[in-house]
């Protein structure tokens, strides 16, 4: 379980800030958790150290102040925080899209210099090539990387069926609805095999019914594949269904403030909102982001 | 569903649409308001025929010049001028303008000079050509490459640059390389784009034609309506400029089937 290095020892001079850190368990038998728990907190895939992100010079706005975080090979983790608070800078970071001013990310121990396939990351905005047929987006990877047409071809069905759109395999984007363009980008990202799947509120854009449908086809993706995952969002229900571990960011600059443990069992269904458990964290969760927004008005 | 709008309403509603047939109605009227005007004005003799000739007359020229095969002769030249000198342009704009709208490296360095020669009249470049080049047909493509070409250039990067940042960072954690990005994806999101600049371009290469062939052609739609005006046949002039604008909208629709060919993606 102590996969968290907190900033708890921030030097930042503010002071003013109590920097809480604190695990949340939920009342739950241990033993019906995710069986893979154990050998999820087995190793590191993703480790962010004293990342500070300042735009422009010196006098530029402090968009992250040293975050530190780590997530655990075929972990689900979870960043919330109010808009502007830097999470979805922090994804771009770890994919290698921005340079962090200081600090250092690694994947499996390798230092991020540049965007690579071992990223693989599903954007909150559409990014379908619009050019290329359902099949030949998820193929795009694959292909990059040199596979022979008959693997490629298996990987691309194995997708198509994952998220349920093998019907629409030779559609352009353009006919899709959204909901379905985020499915192709979803199963577009796992076909490359990524060992960490940043994902950048890849439901916001979509109507509450559909995110919830998302949500589900996320989970039952995920359970599956046994992928390492690091999500952002500031839908709090969305984090506390999806996630092993929420991470809650402060607002602008962003740092974490808590990580919560979500101890609920899996498989988990959308009716998990409704339990006492649930509503427990959500509640804390709640508490934790109102105190963010008070501190800023 | 009941029909509650009435034709007015729609035709009166800003965005709404409108049947295929009415629309089809309303061009063909605005067609024969032109030509009915025209031949009111030429045959009730309201302009002198010296000036207006009658739609009858021009048609008549137009038979009598494609019995001699003049009129193919002279639209044919002018169609090479403008489609060479749209080719040779638009084969250099391209790549150009996709790198000048990727690379600010590029971009730096060509802006200033580009809008600074694209403000240039072209009428005043072609003494220089004449010197430089003389007065075959390379001079004549020369004046429809710098009228078209500058133009093309500043559209097509604003085409590459308007590429969704997202669309290229979703293609480098896919495991694009930085230096495939252009071609592998912002050339291919930009194509509808592009496609589109070259069409509304090529209507532009053909507003130069007259000007390539003011000085020193011996053929051509714009030369012998130059030769026409000495002449005072007013019909040749009134056939030669129909002429042109029909071969406008030939390679206005040829473009447009081209992109519905190429981009089908794109709506």
């Amino acid at each position: 379980m102590g996969s968290l290095t907190m900033n708890a020892s921030s030097q930042t001079a503010a002071g003013s800030r109590v920097v809480m850190t604190e695990t949340i368990k939920a009342n739950n038998p241990a033993g019906t958790t995710h069986a893979a728990g154990d050998q999820r907190s087995a190793g590191t895939t993703m480790a962010i150290e004293d990342v500070t992100l300042r735009y422009g010079d010196a006098n530029g706005v402090l968009a992250l102040d040293d975050v530190s975080l780590k997530v655990a090979k075929n972990e689900f983790c979870v960043i919330v925080g109010p808009s502007g608070c830097g999470k979805s800078s922090l994804l771009y970071l770890a994919a290698g899209l921005n340079d962090a001013t200081s600090g250092s990310i690694k994947v499996d121990g390798r230092e991020v210099i540049e965007p690579g396939p071992d990223r693989g990351m599903v954007f909150q905005s559409y990014t379908l090539f619009p050019w290329l047929t359902v099949r030949a987006n998820i193929e795009y990877g694959p292909k990059r990387k040199g596979l022979p047409a008959e693997q490629r071809r298996q990987i691309v069905d194995q997708y198509l069926n994952e998220v349920g759109l093998a019907p629409f395999a030779d559609h352009y984007p353009a006919q899709l609805s959204g909901g379905m363009k985020q499915r192709v980008a979803i199963a577009r990202a796992l076909a490359n095999d990524p060992a960490v799947l940043l994902m950048d509120e890849p439901f916001g854009a979509l109507d509450s019914q559909t995110r919830g449908t998302m949500q589900k086809l996320l989970l039952r993706v995920w359970e599956r594949q046994q992928k390492t995952v690091l999500f952002v969002t500031h839908d709090i229900d969305e984090a506390l269904v999806l996630g092993d571990r929420v991470l809650v960011m402060t607002a602008r600059p962003g740092k974490i403030k808590a990580e919560i443990k979500v101890d609920i069992p899996r498989p988990r269904s959308m009716d998990v909102i409704l339990e006492p458990d649930f509503i427990a964290l959500k509640r804390r969760i709640l508490g934790l982001l109102h105190d963010e927004i008070d501190e800023d008005h | 569903m009941a029909q509650r709008r009435t034709a007015w309403t729609r035709l009166t509603t800003p965005f709404a649409n409108i049947p295929a047939s009415t629309a089809t109605t309303l061009a063909l009227a605005m067609w024969i308001a032109v030509i009915g005007g025209w031949a009111l004005l030429s045959y009730g003799r309201v302009v002198p025929n010296m000036f207006l000739p009658t739609p009858g007359t021009v048609l008549q020229t137009a038979y009598r010049m494609s019995l001699d095969g003049s009129l193919f002769y002279h639209t044919f030249t002018s169609a090479k001028v403008v489609i060479l000198g749209f080719i040779v342009s638009s084969v250099v704009a391209v790549p150009l303008g996709l790198w000048m709208g990727t690379y600010r490296a590029v971009q730096a360095p060509l802006e200033p000079l580009v809008n600074f020669i694209r403000y240039l009249p072209v009428t005043s470049f072609v003494p220089l050509f004449i010197l430089w080049i003389g007065i075959g047909i390379e001079q004549r493509i020369a004046v429809i490459f710098f009228g078209t070409f500058f133009q093309q250039l500043v559209m097509i990067s604003d085409c590459a640059r308007s590429v969704s940042r997202d669309l290229v960072n979703a293609s480098y954690t896919l495991g694009t390389k930085r230096s495939e990005a252009v071609w592998h994806v912002i050339f291919p999101a930009a194509l509808p784009a592009i496609l589109d600049t070259l069409r509304v371009t090529m209507g532009w290469a053909w507003t130069y034609l007259v000007v390539a062939e003011l000085v020193a052609a011996s053929s051509g739609l714009g030369y012998i309506s130059l030769k026409a005006m000495r002449g005072f046949q007013v019909d040749v002039i009134f056939m030669a400029i129909a002429a042109i604008g029909l071969l406008g909208l030939i390679t206005d629709t040829a473009f447009r089937i081209l992109r519905a060919r190429v981009a089908p993606w794109a709506a």
